[in-house]
């Protein structure tokens, strides 16, 4: 978030030019740029749920891994600001530590793997489990930002049809997996209505961390860098799952418990443990699991303390 | 026991110093300079600028070089540097009617001014691999370079000026003329697309665009997939200058000069009540010697002009969504390859979700099966 620190770096010139070295501004992109996408979060703010085009960068890292929440994150960050990286709902999957990795490099912020310590969370695919606050931000990296795009493939379309708020296609498409299924078969970047006025891609998390979305105090903002949009939900907004009278949108379940931390309500990952297929659940979200079994729960496959901890 | 997976930093960091090994290869062999690259495999260190959209022979040379020769990861490395590069001006509209040119060829004239100039050209050479090179350097790839009047291109003094096709043509109205309506080209580097694209962004998209993409684009226009049948009006190829012109100074200053490749297609055009019958043109322009480039995006500018000519929709080439928005390998390559990254949430999500499906259509099976037994 920004800070009066910031506010000095710039009027100091911010990003000279860059030369062939190390010349990088902080964060990396230049004082323009990030203005040029602080006014899209500004609009997108302002109008939730609404896809707001900005003039996404290259940035070093390739298009889909995130490019789109780098850069929100990258007009973000102000130098007392204390950064997680999630992918997967965990600190340390690749692309989330290569990530973390950059903003150490290029802005020298303090990092964290603890989802309470953070103010600016940047997540692909998952919600973290513990409730944010009002002074957390959570960034999302979105591959395909809108709702619409498998019923129509035109952006020129679709945007007509946000803008009408014309509808029917997608509640049509769910109502045919009824149809065909008995159920929504829909499991993530399950449709929401934002605000009730637009309907918003939640990028690729899963059904489970949709209620999450509701009312949260926490500004969400979401980036597609391919794409160029940035979107939006301000805190406390009214963030609904579509669904149907006589089908209530539901969440995933799951018949046993994380075998880490033995939590009966967290999203968990199947893991195969053997050739013979046999298999155990753990939480997806590891900075919840590693809290857990740091309070003294424990699952039915966790290793002793000691080993647990260890850097496999 | 299990012990969730860890380490991704440690992995990532020796997968990094692997990847430096592969680049250097066999120690053995000498290591290649950046010049070496920039000289002697110009035409790839050409695609890479023209790709990258940044005009600079020893970075691209240098991004083929960090690249192992992967071009498109190349354009990628340049891409990612001339984004943190400041906008210092915006040059004066360069001259191509002015270029120094090094090849230009008509192939709608047996002749036109000037004179036909293939200059360096893998045209008409027989695609032979000639196993001399294998020995490395020998006389002959030292040529003398031919002396200028040898080509006929060098007349009235004053370089190579040579008149171009579309101006030739243009004199007799035979030619769509080309005209400045006075407003800014649109920049998508600066700017977000949206639809429905002008044609400036149309051809600044295309400039940047996958080779291998606008080619395929323009050949299928070739196929019944477009727009009427093309004349290769003309190719160019040589040194432009470019020029500022600081509202200080009020004059222009040169900064130096470019190599472009510019290709003119001509389509006929049989008119309507408000065009005259002529040759209507589809343009291409390309950094570097990137003659296919040029010709393809030429093809394909003239297939997005669907509107304007009211043309029949026959193919993808037509459809500026889907050129515009698939035209770009760094935003191609790495959606594609983000398929790598891990999806397993997603993953699980979708296993809950089948073995929900299965266990519900088991359950109608079985109450189909006792509603028979029932009948």
């Amino acid at each position: 978030m920004l800070k009066e620190a910031d506010m000095r770096h710039e009027a100091e010139g911010g990003t000279g030019g860059a030369d062939r070295g190390d010349g990088y501004n902080f964060a990396y992109l230049d004082e323009q740029t990030k203005r040029m996408i602080r006014r899209a979060i500004l609009k997108a703010v302002a109008i939730p749920g609404y896809q707001a085009p900005f003039a996404g960068r290259e940035m070093p890292m390739p298009y889909g891994w995130g490019t789109g929440g780098i850069q929100l994150t990258a007009s973000l960050l102000g130098r007392d600001d204390v950064l997680k990286v999630i992918d997967q709902g965990a600190d340390d999957t690749t692309n989330a530590v290569s990530i973390r990795k950059f903003f150490r490099r290029t802005a020298g912020v303090e990092t964290t793997e603890r989802t309470a310590e953070a103010t600016i969370i940047q997540t692909r695919h998952r919600i973290p489990e513990q409730a944010l606050s009002g002074e957390q931000i959570l960034v999302y990296q979105v591959p395909i930002p809108e709702p619409l795009r498998w019923m129509e493939p035109r952006e020129r379309e679709t945007r007509t049809m946000h803008a009408l708020e014309e509808y029917g296609v997608m509640h049509v498409k769910l109502y045919e997996d009824i149809a065909r299924h008995g159920r929504i078969a829909t499991s993530f970047d399950y449709p929401v209505l934002v605000g009730g006025r637009y309907i918003m891609s939640p990028s690729p998390i899963p059904k489970y961390d949709n209620p999450k979305m509701d009312g949260c105090p926490a500004l969400q903002v979401f980036g597609a860098g391919r794409e160029k949009r940035i979107y939006a939900i301000p805190p406390h907004t009214s963030v609904r799952s579509l669904d149907f009278e006589d089908h209530p949108f539901e969440v995933q379940r799951w018949d046993g418990c994380c075998g880490l931390c033995g939590s009966d309500r967290s999203y968990l990952d199947e893991i195969i443990l053997n050739d013979a297929g046999e298999r155990m659940f753990v939480c997806s979200d590891s900075d919840y699991c590693r809290a857990r079994r740091e309070a003294g729960h424990s699952g039915p496959m966790a290793a002793p303390a000691r080993a647990a901890t260890g850097d496999a | 026991m299990y012990v969730a997976v860890k380490g991704g930093e440690r992995a990532i960091d020796e997968a990094h110093k692997l990847l430096d090994k592969e680049r250097r290869g066999d120690p053995a062999t000498p290591e290649m300079g950046v010049g070496q690259i920039r000289e002697q495999l110009g035409l790839a260190v050409d695609r890479i600028m023209c790709e990258g959209s940044l005009y600079d022979p020893e970075l691209a040379a240098l991004a083929l070089k960090q690249a192992q020769g992967d071009v498109v990861e190349a354009v990628f490395l340049l891409r990612a540097y001339r984004t943190t590069l400041p906008r210092l001006a915006a040059s004066l509209p360069v001259e191509t009617e002015e270029m120094d040119v090094r090849r230009r060829i008509s192939a709608s004239f047996k002749d036109l001014p000037g004179g036909q100039v293939l200059g360096p050209t893998f045209d008409y050479t027989h695609r032979l691999l000639d196993f001399g090179l294998l020995g490395g350097e020998r006389a002959a790839d030292l040529p003398d370079a031919p002396a200028p009047d040898a080509s006929g291109a060098e007349e009235e003094g004053g370089g190579n000026r040579l008149s171009g096709i579309a101006s030739l043509l243009a004199r007799e109205g035979l030619a769509e003329a080309s005209e400045d309506d006075g407003s800014v080209p649109g920049d998508l580097t600066r700017d977000p697309l949206v639809y429905p694209a002008d044609r400036s962004l149309r051809l600044q998209a295309l400039a940047r665009g996958d080779e291998g993409f606008v080619l395929s684009m323009g050949y299928s226009t070739q196929r019944g997939f477009g727009s009427g049948h093309p004349f290769a009006g003309e190719i160019r190829m040589g040194g432009v200058e470019v020029e500022i012109a600081p509202e200080e100074l009020g004059f222009p200053v040169a900064l130096g000069e470019i190599t472009l490749t510019e290709c003119q297609m001509l389509f006929k055009d049989t008119g309507d009540a408000v065009r005259p019958p002529q040759f209507a043109r589809g343009y291409g322009l390309a950094f570097g010697r990137c003659e296919r480039k040029a010709m393809a995006m030429a093809l394909v500018d003239r297939a997005l002009r669907v509107q304007e000519f009211g043309d029949a929709v026959k193919g993808p080439a037509q459809d500026q969504e889907f050129v515009l928005s698939h035209c770009d390998n760094v935003e191609a390559s790495g959606f594609v390859q983000h398929l790598k990254l891990p999806h397993h949430v997603d993953f699980q999500a979708e296993l809950e979700s089948l073995r929900r499906l299965r266990a519900s259509r088991e359950s109608r099976k079985d109450d189909a099966a006792k509603g028979e037994e029932a009948c």
